[in-house]
């Protein structure tokens, strides 16, 4: 398994489509980076305009690395589903388009050994591209525009809020948001595989898992009763943004944050259970399917 | 001698299509086994089965004397294969991609061993070489390599001279052959080609729409003693009623075009002489061996003759 597993990881780092994912990555969060470095401050006042007059901030040190790192996440942990279905979704299929997937079958492995190590070293793969996020959007944002208090503007129910972390209170919860991250974004390889396993070439499979991605989430946003009764639970996107909830700090009766505490821990276990159901799941599917299929590629 | 391969009333049913219909042979050590059919015919589903790529409909497979169902790892640790395409990673070397089977074959291949084979298929200069630079006969060498890598005892080839040229073709004529003699291996090749069969196979099967027509030795099947004649003369009505008083009446049969009876080759000189000495011009004579005139007849229909006798 462990050699197998090896094997795996050795042909995703020679293919040069791995490495457009890093790329991607790299290009979007300096543009973030040099466009807040540029012009941040007109960002920074639109956010306030309307909490100025009762919010004191030192709106220099509001564009911090740990406000910048919050802002990219936002917008690209919706992205990266794509570049983990570029891997998962290529792993079976691109096999079997290459026709080394009857090869490999034809050797002495089991079928389940070949699934498992795909998943794992698609897991993997993400967590590189997790780490590598961390890199550019924390780290990186932390040398360029260094550390303070972190602001984040929410919007809960009817009400928008400005949270406050304190600086000494954020490291913590960013790598929090990147293990919930992880084990969000392995739902998507894990459905990526499971689709990979039914086609011949990878486009459909990929195509299909941002397709399921995208129609999901614009259901998971719908503000409809009926469906956030019935229907948003179901639904994995509606969880895949959980990694939130570590930002939103618990207060007291008084209203004033409380260091190290988080607003809403059993919402976010919850999530957290329900996704790595998801990926128990669709594991066991994609094993019960490959293990039945006729290979005829 | 020992069966090393046995397979027992294998089907495999997709919805309507039945692909092999209650199939049954076997193969023995140190066979070079020829699996001969049309295009369609059923042999790579077979082979398919044999490899466990395709789980059959009903029937038993047993190779080295266990149940390919319950001993699956254990039996394809000891067989090499290459199923229509030598398809590898087009991505990589030749030296990672014999690198990475050998592994998967719970091979330990140093870098010397993996070397040896890479030199004995002829590509150890290339080593290096990633495969979407490969021509065709390079591709099916190293496919070869990848199936021999973990030293097999058993090596199935589906259709191993498809898309070669000539020399390539002669190449892995001379490779059977010598995995056979050579290296004591079994080998079980797949074609539709009788002349390929005939040149390297010593036991043969004939198959058609996934049944089995006829199985032996090749020296058997294809006995000069039923060798099939095509004669088109300057008459024929005459040189058929002059062959119906003949001893050559067997299968004496007056198509539009020709004439046609089963003949043992070494009569072919004394019919000439009779037709020449009846005053009858010979245009054409074409002698074939029954099994192939027989198989010869499955792709074309017109030319219908029953199968032969097992």
């Amino acid at each position: 398994m462990w050699s197998l597993l090896q094997i795996e990881l050795f042909k995703i780092s020679k293919r040069p489509r791995t490495y457009l994912s890093f790329a991607a990555i790299t290009a979007i969060v300096l543009i973030f980076q040099l466009a807040f470095k540029a012009d941040g401050k007109s960002y920074m006042d639109l956010m306030l305009q309307n909490v100025q007059d009762n919010f004191e901030l030192n709106k220099e040190n509001a564009i911090n690395g740990y406000f910048m790192c919050y802002i990219i996440l936002n917008t690209l942990l919706v992205q990266i589903p794509i570049l983990v279905a570029l891997i998962a979704g290529d792993a079976i299929s691109g096999e079997a388009n290459m026709g080394t997937l009857r090869l490999m079958l034809t050797k002495p492995i089991s079928r389940s050994q070949i699934i498992l190590s795909k998943f794992i070293a698609s897991f993997i793969y993400t967590i590189l591209l997790l780490v590598w996020m961390a890199v550019m959007a924390l780290f990186l944002s932390i040398l360029i525009f260094g550390m303070d208090d972190m602001l984040i503007f929410r919007v809960k129910g009817e009400e928008s809020q400005i949270l406050q972390i304190l600086k000494d209170d954020v490291i913590w919860r960013y790598f929090a948001a990147f293990g919930y991250a992880a084990i969000a974004l392995t739902v998507i390889a894990a459905l990526a595989l499971l689709l990979s396993v039914f086609a011949e070439n990878s486009i459909g499979p990929i195509i299909t898992t941002v397709c399921i991605v995208i129609i999901f989430t614009i259901v998971s946003n719908l503000n409809v009763p009926v469906i956030d009764k019935n229907v948003k639970p179901w639904l994995f996107t509606s969880y895949l943004v959980g990694w939130k909830g570590f930002f939103y700090i618990g207060t007291n009766t008084e209203g004033q944050p409380i260091p190290g505490s988080i607003e809403n821990w059993p919402a976010i276990r919850n999530s957290l259970f329900i996704l790595i159901a998801h990926i128990f799941l669709l594991l066991g599917i994609t094993i019960a399917v490959f293990r039945k299929k006729d290979i005829l590629s | 001698m020992q069966t090393i391969l046995e397979v027992k009333n294998l089907t495999k049913h997709y919805k309507q299509h039945t692909a092999v219909n209650e199939l049954s042979f076997h193969v023995n050590q140190g066979d070079v086994y020829g699996f001969l059919g049309q295009n369609g015919a059923g042999k790579s589903t077979t082979i398919r089965m044999l490899l466990s790529l395709i789980q059959p409909t009903s029937g038993e497979i047993y190779i080295f004397g266990n149940d390919l169902n319950t001993h699956r790892n254990e039996i394809l640790q000891n067989i090499g294969a290459i199923i229509e395409r030598p398809d590898l990673y087009k991505y990589l070397s030749a030296y990672d991609n014999l690198s990475i089977f050998a592994k998967i074959s719970n091979m330990k291949a140093d870098r010397k061993k993996i070397m040896e084979e890479l030199d004995r298929v002829g590509l150890a200069d290339r080593y290096n070489s990633k495969v979407n630079t490969f021509s065709q006969g390079m591709k099916q060498r190293l496919g070869i390599a990848v199936a021999l890598i973990h030293n097999p005892s058993l090596i199935i080839l589906d259709e191993p001279t498809n898309g070669l040229d000539p020399q390539g073709i002669a190449d892995m004529r001379k490779l059977i052959l010598s995995l056979s003699y050579e290296m004591n291996k079994t080998v079980m090749v797949s074609s539709h080609l009788l002349s390929e069969i005939e040149l390297i196979a010593n036991r043969m099967i004939v198959i058609d729409k996934g049944k089995k027509i006829v199985e032996g030795s090749v020296r058997e099947l294809l006995d000069p003693s039923k060798t099939s004649l095509q004669i088109d003369t300057t008459d024929n009505d005459l040189a058929f009623v002059t062959l119906q008083n003949t001893n050559w009446t067997g299968s004496l049969v007056r198509k539009a075009d020709r004439i046609e009876l089963q003949i043992s080759k070494s009569d072919i000189p004394l019919l000439v002489k009779h037709l020449t000495e009846s005053n009858i011009g010979i245009h054409a004579l074409q002698p074939r061996h029954s099994l192939e005139a027989y198989f010869l007849s499955l792709t074309n229909p017109e030319n219908h003759v029953e199968p032969v006798a097992n």
